[in-house]
């Protein structure tokens, strides 16, 4: 157990696979910078692994005031015991007040072990942190900059703001694709610390026989534009739309839950809590009705374009452009917008 | 060889099927808008445990903490083939996060002489995923999580295939292990109607108290209690009091339980408002809709 250490760093765990670093970390450095500059802390890296230390400097450019390396040949391959008894030992050898995860597949398997043997506070797949006071009760003690962990929760019904106040670290793993990776500045200069991890054979408690990586058929976190389809389109042959006009807009094509349950597309286009979360310039959500676990996942799209034939969906609440009508007479009228203003700049071009 | 399986379940709000306000105007939660259902993974955590008694042998234990109520998970784990049901339940408990919810079940799971405990992967609720991965660290176990096929058992050994979110893994490791069981593992059973006819009368001690208030509205408490007694030893012998321990049952140490083992604190909660947008309704014709391209273009949204 760790008792509160106002004057502790603020960490962000830095998941690697073979040494290519994963998008959260680069994600959660823009976040984790804001806040330590609130708290007037250092913002430290922790990059357990083998043979990883190129990827220190990389971790500076984001924002990182210090990089702890832990590099073993036990820690090639993410386990969950000998990678949580290596940070579980840091956190207890520098006492920081917060450490953030991405809420990766090993995020989630990794830091609740932490957790339970720190015997600290763990808030689940947070959409947002921020620094704020907390009082007790109505009398009670005042508690100044603690972090914010804010999630939701109830299927996404309500938004829950969770702190710790009495026992350290404050932790969170943070949901992939909800903060905008900052821009990396190559000029930026840190503290790279060498730690040593206290591992043996026995800390391997798992064999990995086999793996499988499977590329994703689509890249919703990096595209300009998606157009996604909901189960308002009816059928997997009219979802032939989506793509069509996702092709003349060069975008990506997303869907919902329930388009996916009925066959329509993949599950790797799937945009919402349980899917990605996406956060373009342009999102067109045809015959998508909007149910909150989908909004979780595209509100924070920059501009939206909602068709539907139903005045009551609720996706016409976050929309900017509401277009109340059948999808099956307006992607067609969109498309043929597309195309004849494409033209028009070719000729513009041209001429 | 037979294996003993630990099944931990938990009754949640069916947060799909919401009716009405999720929240109350005072800001707590609006239970009564959320029918309470069988966490889904849970359930299919319950199914792999069936199987693995169904090919090897050995006794399969459901437990859930939470309100009394929660009883009605437990019956249908036996309707559905559960050997033993336990409940959990202590005022005590009640505000305790996943910290302190996993140190209460690792107690029970201590009670039980077990070769594999199995979680569903995340509870609906509070999606967090947290309480296997807790409950496994505090037993001193290894833990797979995600597992969504059970490839091998053989002896001491077990290998299972984890969905990794990028791909899946196939991992090997030694008993006693905790699983955590994705929706995409199995096909749950449904009831056995013959269980159903044996079970349906399965009742936790605090189920058999409430009939016979209902009963004897003007039985005084020690009555009460004496008939209750009298009851609960006769569904014992038939095999249908299911098991209800509290935290003194459990030798808990009460600082690790409820809102003082409970580091994470509730802040604030907020329905979700959906922000009222600057928005446009454009006509659904051709030239609305080339309107709002044009717009769209100009301000550079689409290239």
């Amino acid at each position: 157990m760790i008792e509160v250490n106002r004057d502790g760093e603020v960490w962000v765990f830095a998941e690697q696979h073979n040494g290519k670093l994963e998008d959260t970390p680069i994600e959660l450095m823009g976040k984790a910078r804001h806040l330590a500059d609130i708290l007037g802390a250092k913002l430290a890296a922790v990059l357990p692994g083998s043979d990883v230390k190129d990827l220190a400097p990389k971790l500076i450019h984001y924002g990182a005031d210090k990089v702890y390396l832990i590099e073993n040949p036990l820690l090639k391959d993410y386990q969950t015991n000998s990678y949580a008894k290596v940070i579980f030992d840091l956190i207890h050898k520098h006492k920081p007040q917060i450490v953030l995860y991405g809420a990766t597949a090993v995020g989630r398997d990794l830091a609740p072990r932490i957790a339970s043997a720190t015997k600290a506070g763990l808030t689940a797949d947070c959409t947002d942190l921020q620094i704020g006071d907390h009082k007790v009760g109505k009398n009670g003690d005042l508690h100044k900059n603690l972090l914010f962990q804010i999630r939701p929760a109830f299927g996404g019904n309500i938004i829950a703001t969770i702190i710790n106040y009495d026992r350290w670290p404050q932790m969170a793993t943070v949901r992939e694709g909800v903060m905008p990776p900052p821009e990396p500045d190559t000029t930026r200069q840190g503290q790279i610390v060498t730690e040593t991890a206290v591992l043996t054979d026995e800390d391997l408690v798992l064999q990995i026989l086999k793996e499988h990586k499977r590329a994703k058929k689509v890249n919703l976190k990096a595209a300009r534009v998606i157009v996604a389809g909901g189960a308002g389109l009816g059928s997997k042959d009219n979802f032939k739309l989506i793509w069509d006009m996702a092709n003349c807009l060069g975008a990506a094509p997303g869907a919902t839950r329930a388009a996916i349950d009925l066959g329509y597309i993949d599950n790797d286009h799937q945009v919402g809590q349980t899917g990605t979360t996406v956060r373009p310039s342009l999102y067109v959500a045809v015959g998508i009705s909007g149910a909150i676990q989908h909004q979780a996942g595209m509100s924070q799209s920059q501009k939206i374009v909602a068709i539907n034939n139903d005045p009551d969906a609720p996706i016409f609440q976050v929309a900017h452009y509401k277009i109340l009508g059948d999808l099956n007479v307006v992607v067609p009228h969109m498309i043929k917008a597309i195309r004849e203003k494409s033209i028009k700049e070719e000729n513009a071009v041209t001429v | 060889m037979a294996y003993n399986c630990v099944v931990l379940v938990k009754q949640v709000p069916d947060t799909k099927r919401i009716t009405g306000q999720a929240m109350n105007d005072d800001g707590t939660v609006n239970r009564s808008a959320l029918p309470a259902i069988f966490n889904p993974e849970d359930l299919n955590a319950l199914e792999l445990a069936l199987q693995i008694k169904d090919s090897f042998g050995g006794k399969v234990t459901v437990i859930t903490m939470g309100l009394p109520a929660a009883g009605a998970v437990l019956r249908d784990s036996l309707f559905r083939g559960a050997d033993e049901a336990i409940l959990v339940t202590d005022r005590r408990c009640a505000a305790s996060d996943t910290l302190a919810t996993s140190y209460i079940l690792s107690c029970a799971v201590k009670k039980i002489d077990y070769d594999i405990v199995l979680c569903g992967r995340q509870a609906i609720d509070g999606d967090t995923a947290q309480v296997g991965p807790q409950l496994a660290e505090k037993l001193g176990i290894s833990q797979m999580t995600y597992v969504e096929e059970l490839t091998e058992l053989d002896g001491r050994t077990i290998t299972a295939r984890r969905n990794v979110g990028t791909g899946w893994q196939q991992v090997k490791t030694e008993l006693p292990v905790l699983l955590t069981i994705t929706g995409d593992a199995n096909e749950p059973r449904v009831a056995a109607a013959k269980k159903i006819m044996k079970y349906k009368k399965a009742l936790t001690p605090f189920e058999v108290e409430l009939q016979i208030k209902e009963l004897n509205p003007d039985a005084d408490d020690s009555t009460v209690k004496e008939l209750a007694d009298r009851r609960c030893s006769a569904l014992e012998e038939k095999g249908l009091l299911i098991k209800q321990w509290d935290l003194d049952f459990l030798e808990a140490d009460l600082s690790w339980c409820g809102r003082s083992g409970s580091p994470t604190k509730v802040h604030r909660i907020q329905s979700v408002v959906l922000a009222a947008k600057e928005s446009k309704d454009v006509p659904p014709t051709q030239e609305g809709v080339s309107e709002m391209i044009h717009e769209l273009i100009e301000e550079k949204t689409i290239a």
